[in-house]
């Protein structure tokens, strides 16, 4: 190691070494006083092939000029299979099409890119130039003349003399901001206490999603999952389905998990003893860490996973949360039979459905 | 009629009397009695058959009448066979799943021990053990193409299985190392039966909730998604953004690092 030739300040290669033909660009490395490194200059430059012979730079020109010119080959193919390849039609089992135009595309702009590359290298200039930094400030003079000339704007105007029109000018401008808050009223009504509830009201029937059947105890089995949905959602005595982006707002909010487990491994906590029909449970779909629907899952261990993050409940205990990020336990609808044998709710979630928020009642 | 009458008061008229009325009432009894299941001789012998094979390849574990082991924890060691229903031996029996080779977390599926016929032998005998689901008539388990039911499908599909077995099928992952199979090439008939009777860790799906037609609808949907070609190019497993992020992060910006260290290393300048 110590007897290895050191490298740095005064190794050979990085003394300047001025060119002929380059001089111009030497003479503006001014050398600086206090530098703590003497300034190395620029390096040796080495004419390309194509620079010192004609038949090379005809041919890197040609090079050039054929790749752009089969880049737009490429693009007319495009353009040519949108049209004439049918949308059904496959290659290699993919999609005929989406592979002819991505490979057409994508080849064009390449070899854009490559024949960019190659003008750049092979053709285009390439003496070395050195461009020295500048200060981003005026220079003092502009400066100067700026802030006269704003003086005697202000001395002309009387801005600062006129008080009365000043500062009546600045309350004008001021209230100018008044409508731009008012106009935000129009974003929507307020949502006042709606993220607190779902639809779900004593005696709405708890239906299977999709196929809007109503479900009576003795169908649900041991083990039995149910994605469920509250049965206004759905065709029912009591008026119209809901449609569009309001059924979806309501499905996304009010969806259900319906499980039956063995009476004797719930531990219910405090005051829930009677929200439970014969071991059937119903939960929140939506976790509680930032609302991804959850119905993954384990008959046997009773525990419901988000796929998203991983917050795990225990269905068997309350819905709690025995891993992941999520919170607060799942919120659990109280469950009933109502006088024709189906299941009901006894009431809306107790507790707020969906992600936590900041304003959220502490005491929920 | 006479000589009845005059016999009438004969010492043995009253037990002659109640043993014809005896007579009858057995004669009527069996006539009308129910059935009991299983009465014939063929099924019978389908049950004792399948009893034997029990005895020798599920009875360690399950017990020697099917009513399961437990182990000294209290846990199962293999569980209580009595009402699961020839379904769920079709499935776990047909699918490889039983016999387990090893005690684990979850019973994959591996070759097929017992023949067809060994399979419905013992499927008979554990659906004499209890009532429970009975294998499913081919009406259901048949993959149909009508749009209309592939449509519903796969809404029933979003909304039910989608959670454990990833949007096209391709199974995924759960808690402790267990796993959601792949679906993409279970036979109708496995698939509704998996539904029917809930193996292991997955939920059951009641015939009464997810009535027979729903069930055809999601194994006619599954159906048609394994026959659709890929219109996206390579679906890397199907398993989402874990294998397209890899694969974006190391195979298409691996490419694009090594082309530009290439472009810049590549010098034209011919050296002296």
């Amino acid at each position: 190691m110590t007897d290895q030739p050191h490298h740095g300040r005064d190794e050979p290669g990085h003394e300047p070494m001025p060119e002929p033909g380059n001089e111009d660009a030497v003479a503006q490395v001014t050398p600086r006083a206090g530098d703590p490194l003497p300034d190395p200059g620029i390096g040796t430059h080495v004419p390309r092939p194509s620079d010192v012979d004609p038949a090379l730079e005809r041919r890197a020109e040609r090079q050039v000029s054929g790749l752009f010119g089969l880049a737009t080959l490429l693009t007319l193919g495009f353009t040519v299979a949108y049209f004439a390849i049918p949308e059904d039609a496959t290659l290699l089992n993919s999609s005929a099409m989406n592979l002819t135009l991505g490979v057409s595309l994508g080849g064009a702009l390449l070899l854009i890119g490559i024949g960019a590359i190659q003008w750049a290298k092979k053709l285009m200039d390439d003496h070395e130039i050195v461009e020295m930094r500048h200060p981003s400030a005026s220079s003092p003079e502009d400066r100067r003349e700026a802030l006269a000339a704003l003086d005697v704007g202000a001395a002309e105007s009387g801005f600062g003399r006129r008080t009365m029109i000043r500062n009546s000018l600045l309350g004008a401008m001021a209230a100018l901001g008044l409508p731009a808050v008012v106009l935000l009223r129009d974003l929507g009504p307020l949502p006042g206490d709606a993220a607190e509830k779902t639809v779900w009201t004593k005696g709405m029937r708890v239906v299977n999603d999709v196929s809007g059947l109503a479900l009576r105890p003795e169908e649900i089995e041991l083990g039995q999952l149910v994605n469920a949905e509250p049965q206004i959602v759905f065709e029912n005595d009591e008026g119209e389905p809901l449609e569009g982006a309001e059924k979806q707002a309501v499905k996304a909010k009010a969806a259900v998990i319906v499980v039956r487990i063995r009476p004797e491994d719930i531990t219910p906590p405090e005051g829930r003893e009677n929200w439970n029909v014969d071991g059937i449970l119903c939960y929140s779909k939506i976790c509680t860490h930032v609302g991804c629907p959850i119905s993954l899952y384990e008959q046997q261990t009773y525990q419901v996973l988000c796929p998203c993050h991983q917050s795990t409940f225990d269905l068997a205990d309350g819905g709690r949360v025995t891993f992941g990020p999520a919170h607060r336990s799942l919120p659990q609808l109280p469950l009933g039979v109502d006088d024709e044998g189906y299941l009901v709710a006894l009431s809306d979630f107790p507790d707020i459905v969906g992600p936590s928020y900041p304003t959220m009642p502490q005491d929920r | 009629m006479r000589s009845l009458s005059t016999r009438r008061r004969h010492p043995l008229a009253g037990a002659v009397v109640v043993l014809l009325g005896l007579c009858l009432l057995g004669g009527l009894y069996s006539v009308f009695a129910p059935r009991p299941a299983g009465a014939d001789s063929a099924t019978d012998a389908l049950v004792e058959e399948g009893r034997q094979l029990f005895l020798v390849g599920c009875a360690t574990c399950h017990g020697l009448n099917g009513e399961g082991v437990l182990t000294d924890r209290g846990d199962n060691y293999g569980p209580a066979l009595v009402g699961v229903g020839a379904a769920a031996v079709d499935f776990q029996v047909g699918t490889g799943r039983m016999p387990l080779a090893q005690n684990s977390v979850q019973a994959p599926e591996k070759p097929v021990v017992y023949s067809p016929p060994e399979i419905e032998a013992l499927a008979a005998y554990v659906a004499s053990l209890g009532p429970g689901p009975a294998i499913p008539s081919e009406e259901y388990t048949t993959a149909s193409t009508d749009e209309e039911l592939i449509r519903l499908g796969g809404e029933f599909f979003r909304t039910n299985c989608t959670a454990c077995h990833n949007s096209v099928g391709a199974g995924g992952a759960l808690p402790d190392g267990r796993y959601a199979p792949s679906i993409e090439d279970v036979s109708g008939r496995y698939a509704y039966e998996a539904m029917l009777t809930g193996p292991g860790q997955m939920p059951v799906f009641s015939d009464d909730v997810m009535t027979p037609e729903d069930k055809l609808a999601i194994i006619s949907y599954i159906a048609s998604i394994r026959d659709e070609p890929d219109y996206g190019g390579n679906p890397l497993g199907g398993l989402g953004p874990v294998t397209e992020g890899a694969a974006a992060w190391i195979i298409g910006m691996g490419a694009l690092v090594v082309a530009s260290v290439w472009i810049g290393t590549q010098g034209v300048r011919a050296k002296k």
